[in-house]
């Protein structure tokens, strides 16, 4: 084999995929149902953090992130890292504005 | 070594490296969508109660059914990958179908919410959405532009995944070689974790 060829992937069973899709349908149901539930402000937060969740899952299994090397983990860390912090700066910015 | 053999034993392939290259476009997708949501959080945060009041127009029955159609997408797009690496060739085949049959039917949905909305005169610009508080218009704004951005990248995503399907049939595609299948399954994911923010944020508002 080449050695500029070889595919580095472990091959994930069709089992674990399964696996997670459940988990996530699971975690749309909880979404929706809390829904329901006012917990007034923590509801966004609810969302978002089931939302969170969800997308790790995604990463991890679906997109191979867990048997990648660990530039690619740093790479998204460093992507999401950025997108936070743009983020939480226009949020500060913003309400700085405003209570002015 | 004569040099057709050379061209034969080192054609330039480097996985790691399409992989990375993938990443970085869907980076950039993170930035438009990113933008929208900074977009969506401000208003969101301003109108509170517009928000309220016009997220309830939004059918959660559709939105969860189409999250449910979406992930399971995924799944079989998922599921295709490990397909071709296991050299099943055909199981990988309508895996691929599968998903552009549940991606079709997420855009029927898609077809059947908007024509309603159309229907009760909730569109863009229109004189019935117009008499509404500023706030709602802001919401159903942003409400067209972001799951028709999402569409459209459904939309990508069906013809992508329809050339992989000839490509697999082509054997482009092959256990040895499925890095185009594994870019364009990294590209579906991504439209559906868009998907899994916009679902929340718009349909289930209370």
């Amino acid at each position: 084999m080449n050695d500029n060829t070889h595919i580095d992937h472990k091959s994930h069973g069709y089992g674990v995929y399964v696996l997670i899709w459940f988990a996530l349908m699971a975690l749309t149901g909880i979404t929706v149902a809390v829904a329901g539930i006012n917990f007034g402000a923590l509801t966004i937060a609810t969302a978002l953090v089931i939302a969170s969740v969800k997308t790790y899952l995604v990463l991890t299994v679906f997109m191979h992130l867990r048997s990648e090397t660990m530039v690619f983990k740093i790479f998204i860390l460093v992507a999401l890292f950025f997108l936070i912090i743009s983020f939480i700066l226009l949020f500060t910015d913003y309400s700085f504005i405003v209570r002015n | 070594m004569s040099s057709s053999e050379h061209t034969i034993s080192h054609v330039h392939r480097d996985d790691v490296a399409s992989r990375m290259g993938m990443w970085l476009f869907l980076f950039t997708e993170l930035l438009l969508f990113g933008g929208m949501f900074i977009l969506y959080s401000v208003y969101r945060y301003n109108n509170p109660e517009a928000f309220h009041l016009a997220a309830k127009e939004l059918n959660t029955i559709i939105g969860t059914f189409n999250t449910m159609i979406l992930l399971t997408s995924s799944l079989t797009m998922a599921l295709s990958i490990t397909a071709i690496q296991r050299n099943n060739k055909s199981l990988s085949i309508f895996f691929q179908m599968m998903t552009v049959i549940l991606a079709l039917g997420f855009m029927v949905n898609k077809y059947f919410e908007w024509g309603a909305k159309f229907h009760h005169g909730i569109y863009p610009g229109s004189d019935q959405l117009l008499s509404k508080p500023a706030g709602e218009i802001l919401f159903f704004g942003l409400y067209y532009v972001m799951t028709g951005l999402h569409g459209l990248h459904v939309l990508i995503g069906i013809c992508l995944i329809l050339l992989m399907i000839y490509y697999t049939a082509k054997e482009v595609i092959t256990q040895d070689n499925y890095m185009k299948l594994e870019s364009a399954g990294l590209y579906w994911h991504l439209v559906d974790i868009i998907w899994i923010f916009l679902f929340p944020l718009f349909y289930l508002i209370t």
